[in-house]
């Protein structure tokens, strides 16, 4: 199985322990970081293998490029800590195994990844995709897994991820364009940080829609608008990317609006804390990051992540806010329409 | 020789009338699994007197009389056993009133769930009634003859609770009301406080007359109604997680879904309640009593809540469910039947145990949607199993296993619930031999020549 490689040395001369310092949900000072993190480190319990709301952020605080929260993950699995209850956990192993359907389109070499995600056929279509859109792959086969992360599950993922991998090889797949971040940083993070070979080059659909709305110049009018974004979980997984959006936006005329709660003060769609910690710390941050989205006064709030979307459009909406994808945002941008709307949901009473 | 045809014909409009093969044949059987036997004629009335002149010549004649709504209970209820005429009720469909102050409607003897429920939806969108998940052709009427569930059983008991009074045609061709119509213009009550008579038609799958008029309360419709998911891998800890949450008054329907696919179903039992309100702030407050009084399962990690999202709510709030008739025809071949019993909640966990144990034994798909009654006084537990109509051998595997199911669920405390010929067997063995007694007088007194839905509540001699 493959193994976390993580550099204990760095830990040791680090002093401001950024990892759990900076984590939102815990409050530490350096010196009872250091403390914490030596016992995580040397596979002792710590309180924070529990306290741990799997926020991902971590991941990003380290400023010296090691995986403190893939490291936290590995000791709450080897404690036997289960940060949702167990039955939450067995569902998502369930639902998401691969049992040899494979849904695909019509490929080539260079192809459009939906994840395990259906909004994705709404998005992936129109002039940005047209050379593509029917080169696709979805399902549980191609599943990149690193929801597992909320879980205590690398070793499920350390399991399923060759075997995914190869799935996508055998496509006759170069080159992945992720729809989903949350592939991206599987394929860009995790798979490195456990030595897990990727046959194929993972691309970033921000990178791939730069370069699309590049060739399609001329069909580019500036949106002149202000948007809030809302940052998710896996983007703390790849915080290079976030230079790369600001580009993107910085391309079709948007304004990231500089609120307290994006970059790294960023509050996640907290739907994974509802079924781990309770409903109570969702609700608080779920409230705190639109009371904040709503103080910004944004022409939309744009999101990167479809289960955000699941999660946070519907309230977004209710505020009397505008949700859109960063997909959408840039069909906007070429005068196409967007295409991922709230469902309307009538209760049959 | 006596030509029942052409007096059938004489009753009721030749085009309503038929004894030709393709008919009979179709009549002769259910989706379920009991064998089929056919009527000689089959009739679709639209009046009362229509239907009271059929059971004159059939009392004349000394023919049976099989009603039939939707067909859909299928345990073989409406197999006609001895032949006969079959009363197809279809075409007595009206809506007759809806009363909207006191809260009923009135409805005919065939008038369809899915009728009502559009009926409602277009002119009174702030009343509902209990609406079952069975395919929306099942009828009002004949649910309530067999103690149906519906929507809103977990707050108010069975459909047949819900009634508000009956227009009957008996066994000897009388047309009888029964309740608060007997008396007064008002469908309020289905007996209080005349002796309650309804219950001499509730049960009994027709042998004790043909219901031509229901009446059944509405009640009202919130503004909100939001599905809440529970999940727990311990069939043992679900009766407490049902008496729970029935005990805080709070929660609408609720149901318990076991099942090995969708593979997200699997190694879990799916605990689905409802909560519906008025205001955000009546839905917040409801939603928080149930988290509060499943809270220590959620502490211990034995249980949690999932959040839906909203391609996971859509079929949920869908009334009936989809869900319930797609799985019915998993197996491909239209073959779905189950035996529910009616049993205590404290019962789930071995009932799901022998559901499980019998699937694998006879190689069958299972799967299993366990109503709460009542805020828990009871539950419906079905044993589902599908099979496909062209395949004999599963037919029969998922009949002994249904067999099986049955044995055991009596055996466990439970009473079946719609019963088919060989479960009513079996539940008229056990039956305390005067309340088995009782019955049978009331039958010969009520049907003396025999003639309604022969072969069901009958005593082998
Ligand atoms: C997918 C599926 C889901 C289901 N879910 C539910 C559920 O959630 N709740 C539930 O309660 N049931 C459920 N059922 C079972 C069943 O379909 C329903 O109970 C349905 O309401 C039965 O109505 P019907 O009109 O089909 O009855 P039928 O099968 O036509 O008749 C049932 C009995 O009533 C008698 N009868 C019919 N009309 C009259 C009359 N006018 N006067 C006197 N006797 C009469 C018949 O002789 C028979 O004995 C489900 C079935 C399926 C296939
Ligand atoms: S994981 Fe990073 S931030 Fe944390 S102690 Fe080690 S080097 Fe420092
Ligand atoms: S994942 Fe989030 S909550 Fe957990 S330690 Fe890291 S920053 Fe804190």
């Amino acid at each position: 199985m493959p193994k976390l490689q993580f550099d204990k040395a760095r830990c040791s001369t680090c002093k401001a322990v950024s990892c759990l310092t900076k984590c939102q949900y815990l409050s530490l000072d350096a010196a009872s970081a250091k403390k914490e993190w030596q016992k995580i480190i040397n596979g002792e319990d710590s309180f924070v293998l529990e306290a741990c709301t799997t926020c991902y952020a971590c991941e990003e605080y380290c400023p010296h490029g090691n995986h403190p929260f893939y490291m936290i993950v590995d000791r709450q699995e080897e404690q036997g800590i289960l940060p949702s209850p167990r039955p939450i956990i067995t569902m998502w192993v369930n639902q998401c195994e691969p049992v040899g359907k494979f849904t695909v389109g019509l490929m080539q070499e260079k192809a459009l990844s939906y994840c395990f995600l259906p909004h994705f056929n709404a998005l992936a279509h129109g002039k940005l995709f047209e050379d593509i859109e029917y080169s696709v792959i979805f399902g549980q086969e191609f599943f990149c897994n690193a929801v597992y992360l909320h879980y205590a599950k690398t070793s499920l993922i350390r399991a399923r991820l060759p075997g995914i991998l190869d799935n996508i090889r055998k496509q006759g797949i170069k080159e992945l364009i992720c729809l989903h971040d949350e592939c991206y940083a599987t394929y860009a993070s995790l798979a490195p940080a456990y030595g897990i070979e990727v046959p194929f080059k993972p691309v970033h659909y921000y990178e791939y829609l730069i370069e699309r709305l590049k060739s399609l110049k001329g069909m580019v009018k500036p949106l002149g608008l202000k948007v809030a974004f809302q940052r998710n979980c896996s983007t703390r997984l790849i915080p290079q990317m976030d230079a790369v959006l600001d580009d993107l936006l910085k391309l079709i005329g948007v304004e990231r609006i500089d609120r307290k709660y994006d970059r790294k003060n960023a509050l996640c769609c907290a739907e994974i804390f509802r079924m781990g910690k309770g409903p109570d710390l969702a609700d608080d941050v779920q409230k705190r990051n639109l009371d904040d989205m709503q103080a910004s006064n944004p022409d939309y709030v744009v999101f990167n992540c479809p289960a955000c979307w699941d999660s946070l459009a519907g309230k977004v909406a209710e505020r009397g806010l505008q949700p859109i994808h960063i997909i959408d945002l840039c069909k906007l941008a070429i005068g196409e329409e967007q295409s991922l709307k709230l469902a309307k949901m009538e209760a049959e009473v | 020789m006596i030509d029942i045809y052409s007096e059938l014909t004489a009753i009721i409009d030749k085009d309503y009338v038929s004894n030709s093969k393709e008919e009979l044949y179709m009549y002769g059987r259910d989706p379920g699994l009991m064998p089929a036997h056919e009527p000689e004629y089959v009739v679709m009335p639209t009046t009362v007197e229509e239907v009271q002149a059929i059971i004159r010549l059939a009392n004349r004649e000394k023919i049976a009389v099989v009603p039939k709504g939707g067909g859909l209970s299928l345990t073989g209820l409406v197999i006609p056993q001895k032949g006969g005429i079959l009363l197809d009720m279809k075409r007595m469909d009206k809506i007759i009133e809806v009363n909207e102050k006191g809260g009923y409607a009135i409805v005919e003897g065939g008038t369809t769930h899915g009728a009502l429920k559009s009926h409602l939806l277009k002119n009174y969108p702030h009343l509902r009634h209990s609406i079952p998940d069975s395919p929306p052709i099942a009828t009002v009427v004949a649910n309530a003859v067999i103690h149906g569930q519906g929507r809103l059983t977990q707050q108010r008991g069975f459909n047949s609770d819900m009634v508000s009074g009956l227009e009957v045609v008996l066994p000897t061709s009388e047309i009888c009301k029964i309740g608060s119509c007997a008396v007064s213009q008002y469908w309020f009550s289905k007996g209080p406080p005349l002796p309650d008579l309804s219950s001499l038609f509730f049960g009994w799958f027709g042998t004790t007359g043909v219901i031509t008029k229901l009446g059944i309360k509405l009640y009202p419709c919130k503004k909100y109604r939001d599905p809440v998911l529970f999940l727990t891998d311990k069939a043992e800890l679900v009766p407490d997680i049902m008496r729970k949450l029935g005990r805080t008054e709070m929660i609408e329907d609720l149901v318990v879904n076991a099942q090995p696919i969708p593979l997200r179903y699997k190694d879990n039992y799916y605990i689905l309640f409802y909560i519906t309100g008025d205001t955000e702030e009546e839905m917040e407050f409801k939603r928080k009593m149930c988290w509060s009084a499943l809270w220590d399962y959620f502490e211990k990690r034995e249980g949690g809540f999932v959040s839906l999202v909203p391609e996971m709510k859509a079929p949920m709030l869908s009334m009936p469910s989809k869900d319930t008739t797609r799985f019915a025809d998993v197996s491909k071949g239209g073959g779905f039947e189950y035996s529910g019993p009616i049993a205590p909640i404290e019962k789930y966990p071995v009932y799901v145990k022998k559901l499980i144990d019998l699937a694998e034994k006879y190689g069958l798909f299972y799967s299993s949607a366990a109503r709460m009654i009542d805020g828990g006084h009871s539950m419906m537990f079905s044993f589902s199993y599908t099979f496909n109509r062209a395949d004999p051998q599963t037919m029969k595997r998922a009949k002994d296993a249904l067999d099986e199911a049955a044995e055991f669920a009596i055996e466990n405390g439970g009473v079946m619930w719609k019963p088919n010929l060989d479960e009513q067997k079996i539940t008229m063995a056990k039956m305390d031999p005067n309340t088995l007694d009782l019955m049978m007088r009331i039958k010969k007194l009520l049907d003396p020549n025999g003639i309604m839905n022969p072969g069901n509540w009958e005593v082998s001699k």
